[in-house]
């Protein structure tokens, strides 16, 4: 790729952030900061029970309170029908309950009040009766005889939701009958949450003069957004405006819609002003989509040489009360099924069962696509149990059974198409960075002083970028994206794309694409996004889709933008557009670089110097339906030390070498890396939304829902090989979600080969200090 | 309702009073009665730091603390980092080293790092993760606030602010 | 999350917030810090009718040495000791104690009275002034009165502080030469309350046995614990790693920890154990120098 100047700062610039100077100076724009002239709150009552049949709500002594405006309950919605809304997939929730409630903390009523302190107190002397019902915890009871029916709404008498299996099943039960090794792992990738900093929450605001409704919303998914809230309530579409301010945070937490989002609008309508809903951080955690959840059983069947044959996979996926998982593929586990990862082998075969329990719903892709982060992780740990049993070094492993360049595009057992890969490539270069002969030396040292150090590998393979309309919806919308490129008269740039930024840094990004394709400077480029008036439509940010969908029409709209950019050069240098050549600014005349147009001349032309027969005007559109996903790799490194009294864990080093393809801005992908690493630690090593056999939730608060500091974060050492992708128009793939998705097991297998010598073959997440106490003490070596 | 008590405070070198009963915790003082919306609210718990502002030279969870406490006192928020005109050698140290990616936790980061240089205005590595152990970030995993943190430091050495 | 509503008076005067304590009864309460009374308020776990908000009252806030005795304010920061010349140089016990609890900005305004009034196990310098030997100053109506801190933590939450008295100074016996002190915490993450830790306090003879010793043990009990067998397993022994090892048993049998987040009761009582021989050995050390 031609790289531009630094005056233009197109792709592979570390550019400095253009959204920042806002941020840095207090005057970002997020939703609790938008204050509307009579603006009135909202705030939510909860269920303190997990499952219980509503008996009657009270709300006299609320509403007696000055300064109450309206409550909204249950019965109130049904009455207009909004008392369920649809899901993300197939399923429907309540948005207040009625008849009876289906976890802890879901939504009850709906307290409308002049201001947040009223509204706090009126929610409080809400009256609910109930009278509780037999509690379903766990997913593995939930099929049982004697378990209780949850959803007695559905026609289905039955906490099951769906059966789902994919790939060959007697081929791969051959294959393990015929292999020598056989190896098992029953892992949980535990329930966690996004938990972005910026809790969830909605200014609605409808104005019966107009009849336009404008909400301000932390969404991810604008576009997406006003259409189902036209769908459900009944607005025309063109009278409802979403517009996403600047989002705190969103990692898949802000797709869904919540029941608070629905109340506030039917607040307004009701009421006639603005009600503004921000959910507090307990709130967050306790009702909004959470993670994972998914109970997996995987097999590796291999030769004594290593070789694997054939992966099985069983899973029990626990999605809570509603089927709230926000996902758009057409199959019920998302992209589970990458979980052959980053290897060779002929057959596999993985089903998936989901089930409903008494906790709160979601199934959200946090930070990946659609259950990729359950996948990686799976065969991550079990490609390390094999090298366990087959007493190899989990590196050599590995490198015996990655898929080779030349192999590309290499269908999967399971029927993904990877585009590209040098998965070698990445390994040796983090074996290199991490000085992996020395280190094993060291460790193989300190064993014999009876110390405990670890080193674990993920070599994982993300799946990013939905996707292939043939493949991927939401509701029925097709997930391609959109980009709007319009250039003034000076040769400056607005673009709008249907994406939105949550943190990634679009503003940025988007105006080095359009930088590299027409040579104005990126810092003459703005990006606008989240405002469904303006922005063309799209399907959001989410599963790293930006760059690979959004970027990839930005990059198609630039270029129909310079074919007729060449066709006013050739007018302008009055040379026949055959002749004229591109470089990142101007149009010259081949062999006679002094004979050039440039790109801001052209713009100019544009707009007072009009070619015969052309259109004025400078500006294009294009709606990117992408072929295939895009498909990062990476090898991560991570080496512990765990103190043998306490049983804490120090994360001593850890290496990360990911493969994303041709990079826009390198300092904006070290800087997700350095994110996405953060959140796995926390993952892999403190975070757990748990519930006790009543229901009740604990991890519900950034008290227990731990958040690393930057004491606990270990120094990252990041590294990058490039594999462009060979399907998208500038050679690029998803970056963000790789570190969530490939560093978990990186984490775990670090642990684990800390203890393996002791027998130790897996231990869940999240590793605590008491955990590998636990272990020490049974096996003696503590306490 | 309690009865409402005079505020009398003085914010980023203005001086304002302001009624308020007394049960209005300082953050929301700060953001909806004097309309500065820079502090941010991440929880319920006082743990994330989101809310930091600097109370007579030290830094407090402005969501845990009474608007009342504040009565007399003199208060520095994000939109009041010292700045002749540009940006602060911290703000600045955050956009060089790409402290920041949503931008949610910054104010709060940037009122802490203040606090943190004007103490010690040498740091290192380990005493500026120390100093803002206060403060969560879900976004950038701190090592490039970090260096926001010594870029400023150096700065302010080299005759800064 | 909204704190219920409240009167908010603020004393100038010591007498005067004891007098207002008194007029308002039981349903009023001290604001120090903050930094636990707050929260449980914003949780509506707290429902004060009053708050008396005694951080005007002048006086209250000190650091020195003055008959024998380390006096400290009862409206002292942990930053205030953190930042401490004489507390940095002389009492490493509570220098230790005072870097662990929650992160920079809580502490300060947190402060020691806070802290100890609280009567929260989970806290942290109860167990560092168990081990101290520290003494409470009360101050009531009727005047001051000295609480032996054997005697000041009752049950969760409740301290024998009357309902009109207020925490207004903490004394610690100025240790002799060759005193040492560590505090060792495990905390899930910095900001985080202990899910063990273990406060020791020693003074060692010339020839290096024990000679006086305290060892206080948070979170692991509904009330802070001090570790007297412990204590006695060591005191007139040198510090080899029979005795440590005894001593760290004992302090281990003592701890009532139960299982929660932060761990199962075992691993709890094993932590305890564990840290109890950490801090004994850092304090030696530093009682050495
Ligand atoms: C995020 C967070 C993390 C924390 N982590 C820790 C930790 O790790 N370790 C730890 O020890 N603490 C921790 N704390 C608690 C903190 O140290 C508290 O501030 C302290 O326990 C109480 O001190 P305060 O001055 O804030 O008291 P306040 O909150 O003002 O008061 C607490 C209670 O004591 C009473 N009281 C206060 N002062 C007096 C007095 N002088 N006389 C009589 N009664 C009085 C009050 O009426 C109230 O009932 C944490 C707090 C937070 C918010
Ligand atoms: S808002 Fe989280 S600490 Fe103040
Ligand atoms: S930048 Fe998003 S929380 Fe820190």
């Amino acid at each position: 790729m031609h790289k531009t100047s630094v005056e233009i700062s197109g792709m592979g610039h570390s550019m400095k952030r253009k959204e920042d100077s806002r941020f840095l100076q207090g005057r970002g724009n997020y939703v609790d900061d938008v204050n509307l002239p009579h603006m009135v709150y909202g705030h939510m009552v909860r269920s303190p029970y997990a499952h219980a049949k509503l008996k009657s709500i009270n709300t006299e002594a609320a509403k007696k309170l000055p300064g109450v405006l309206a409550i909204i309950t249950g019965e109130d919605l049904a009455k207009a029908n909004l008392a369920w809304m649809p899901t993300l997939f197939f399923d429907k929730q309540m948005v207040l309950a009625t008849g009876k409630v289906l976890f802890q903390a879901q939504e009850v009523a709906f307290v409308v009040a002049e201001d947040r302190y009223t509204a706090a107190d009126a929610a409080e002397l809400v009256e609910v009766e109930y009278e509780e019902l037999p509690v379903l915890v766990d997913p593995h009871k939930a099929m049982d005889a004697d378990a209780p029916i949850l959803r007695d709404d559905r026609e289905e008498k039955s906490n099951h939701i769906f059966h789902w299996e994919v790939g060959d099943k007697q081929a791969t039960d051959k294959a393990f009958t015929e292999s020598a090794v056989n190896a098992k792992v029953h892992a949980v990738f535990q329930r966690c949450h996004p938990a972005p900093l910026e809790t969830c929450g909605c200014v609605a605001d409808y104005n019966n003069a107009t009849e336009r409704l404008t909400i301000y919303l932390t969404s991810q998914a604008p576009h997406a957004h006003r259409t189902l809230f036209s769908i459900v309530g009944g607005i025309p579409e063109q009278n409802i405006r979403v517009v996403s301010p600047d989002i705190g945070g969103g990692f898949g937490n802000k797709v869904p819609i919540y029941p608070g989002y629905v109340c506030a609008v039917v607040a307004s309508l009701t009421l006639g002003v603005p009600v503004k809903w921000i959910e507090t951080r307990s709130e967050n955690l306790q009702s909004t989509g959470f993670a994972r959840d998914y109970h997996m059983t995987a097999e590796l069947a291999a030769d004594k040489t290593g070789k694997i044959k054939a992966m099985r996979v069983k899973t029990l996926a626990d999605h809570g009360a509603f089927n709230a998982a926000a996902q758009p593929t057409k199959f019920p586990a998302g992209l589970f099924s990458v979980c052959t990862g980053s290897y060779d082998y002929p057959a596999a075969f993985c089903e998936v069962d989901g089930v409903y329990t008494n906790k709160a719903p979601g199934g959200i892709a946090y930070r990946c696509s659609f259950r990729i982060t359950e996948a990686a992780y799976l065969i991550e740990r079990a490609v390390d149990v094999l090298a366990l049993d087959l007493k190899m070094d989990p590196a050599e492993l590995r490198r015996k059974n990655y898929i080779q360049p030349a192999q590309f595009p290499y269908k999967t057992p399971l029927g993904w198409t990877y585009d590209s890969g040098k998965y070698e490539g990445a390994l040796d270069k983090a074996l290199g960075m991490v000085g992996y002969k020395e280190i094993r030396k060291e460790q193989e040292e300190k064993r014999k002083k009876g110390e405990l150090m670890g080193i674990g590998i993920s070599s994982f393979t993300e799946a990013v970028g939905a996707g292939p309309a043939h493949t991927f919806d939401i509701a029925g919308i097709k997930m391609f994206d959109s980009a709007e490129i319009r250039i003034h008269p000076t040769g400056k740039a607005i673009c709008r794309m249907g994406t939105k930024s949550q943190g990634q840094g679009h503003e940025t990004t988007y105006a080095q694409i359009v930088a590299q394709e027409l040579g104005i400077p990126a810092k003459d480029v703005i990006i606008e996004e989240g405002d469904t008036d303006t922005a063309p439509y799209g399907l959001g940010t989410y599963a790293s889709r930006s760059t690979p969908t959004s970027g990839a029409a930005t990059a198609i709209a630039a270029r129909k933008i310079r074919e007729k950019a060449k066709k006013i050069a050739a007018f302008l240098l009055e040379a026949s557009e055959e002749d004229l050549e591109w470089e990142p600014g101007k149009f010259f005349v081949k062999g006679a670089p002094g004979k050039a147009k440039t790109i801001q001349e052209i713009a100019f032309a544009a707009y007072t110097n009009i070619p015969p027969g052309l259109e004025a005007g400078l500006e294009a559109v294009n709606y990117y339906d992408p072929p295939n996903l895009t498909f990062p790799f990476g090898t991560y490194i991570c080496v512990v030390d765990i103190d043998k009294g306490t049983g804490e864990i120090k994360v001593r080093r850890f290496i990360a070498v990911d493969d994303c393809g041709n990079v826009i801005n390198p300092m904006i992908v070290e800087g997700q890396i350095h994110g996405g690493l953060t959140e796995g630690l926390a993952i892999a090593f403190m975070q757990l939304i748990d519930y006790d056999e009543n229901g009740n939730v604990s991890g519900g608060s950034f008290m227990d829902y731990l958040i690393p500091t930057a004491v606990e974060t270990p120094h990252w050492e990041t590294g990058l090989t490039c594999t462009p992708s060979p399907h998208h128009p500038f050679g690029a793939k998803g970056v963000g979600e790789s570190p969530n998705v490939g560093s978990p097991a990186a984490f775990v297998n670090a642990v684990v080969d800390a203890l393996s010598h002791l027998g130790v073959k897996h231990i869940d997440m999240p590793i605590t200090p008491w955990k590998v106490w636990n272990i020490l003490k049974e096996k003696g070596i503590t306490g | 309702m309690a009865k409402k008590e005079l505020i009398k405070l003085k914010i980023n070198g203005k001086e304002r009073e302001v009624a308020a009963e007394p049960r209005l915790l300082l953050v929301h003082f700060i953001r909806e009665q004097l309309g500065l919306t820079g502090t941010h609210v991440g929880c319920d718990t006082s743990n994330c730091g989101a809310c930091t502002v600097l109370l007579n030279g030290k830094t407090v969870k402005s969501c845990t603390m009474f608007a009342v406490q504040a009565d007399g006192a003199e208060i520095m928020t994000v939109e009041g980092l010292p700045s002749n005109g540009a940006l602060h050698p911290l703000q600045e140290g955050f956009k060089e080293e790409h402290g920041l990616q949503c931008g949610f936790c910054t104010p709060g980061m940037l009122i802490s790092s203040y606090a943190l240089l004007k103490k010690n205005p040498n740091p290192t590595e380990a005493e500026i993760r120390w100093g803002i152990s206060g403060n969560l970030c879900r976004c950038t995993g701190y090592q490039n606030i970090v260096k926001a943190v010594q870029f400023a430091s150096k700065k302010m050495a080299q005759g800064g602010k | 999350m909204i704190p219920p509503a409240f009167e908010y008076l603020r004393p100038k005067t010591l007498p005067e917030a004891v007098g207002l304590l008194q007029q308002h009864g039981e349903d009023a309460k001290i604001l120090s810090g903050g930094q636990s009374l707050i929260p449980m308020m914003k949780l509506r776990l707290a429902r004060p009718s009053h708050l008396i908000d005694i951080n005007r009252i002048a006086g209250l806030s000190y650091i020195r040495e003055d008959g024998g005795f380390l006096k400290i304010g009862g409206l002292t920061r942990e930053a205030e000791l953190e930042a401490s010349e004489l507390i940095r140089t002389k009492y490493p016990l509570l220098l230790d104690t005072a870097r662990v609890i929650a992160d920079p900005q809580v502490r300060n305004l947190a402060t020691v009275g806070g802290n100890l009034a609280h009567g929260d196990p989970a806290n942290d310098h109860p167990a560092t002034m168990l081990a101290l030997g520290a003494q409470i100053v009360a101050t009531g109506a009727k005047g001051e009165r000295v609480i032996a801190i054997d005697d000041f933590f009752v049950s969760l939450f409740t301290t024998s502080l009357d309902h009109g008295e207020i925490l207004t100074e903490i004394r610690i016996p100025i240790p002799p030469a060759k005193s040492g002190g560590a505090y060792f915490k495990l905390e899930r993450k910095v900001g985080d309350f202990a899910t063990a830790a273990v406060a020791v306090q020693l003074t060692l003879d010339g020839p290096g046995a024990v000679q006086k010793v305290g060892i206080g043990l948070t979170n692991v009990g509904g009330t802070p614990i001090r570790a007297k067998r412990a204590e006695e397993a060591l005191r007139g022994k040198k510090l080899d790693a029979a005795t440590i090892g005894a001593a760290a048993q004992a302090a281990a049998d003592a701890a009532q920890p139960s299982s929660d987040l932060r761990g199962p009761a075992a691993y709890k009582t094993g932590l305890i154990k564990e840290l109890t021989k950490r801090a004994l050995a850092r304090a030696a050390e530093r009682a050495g120098k």
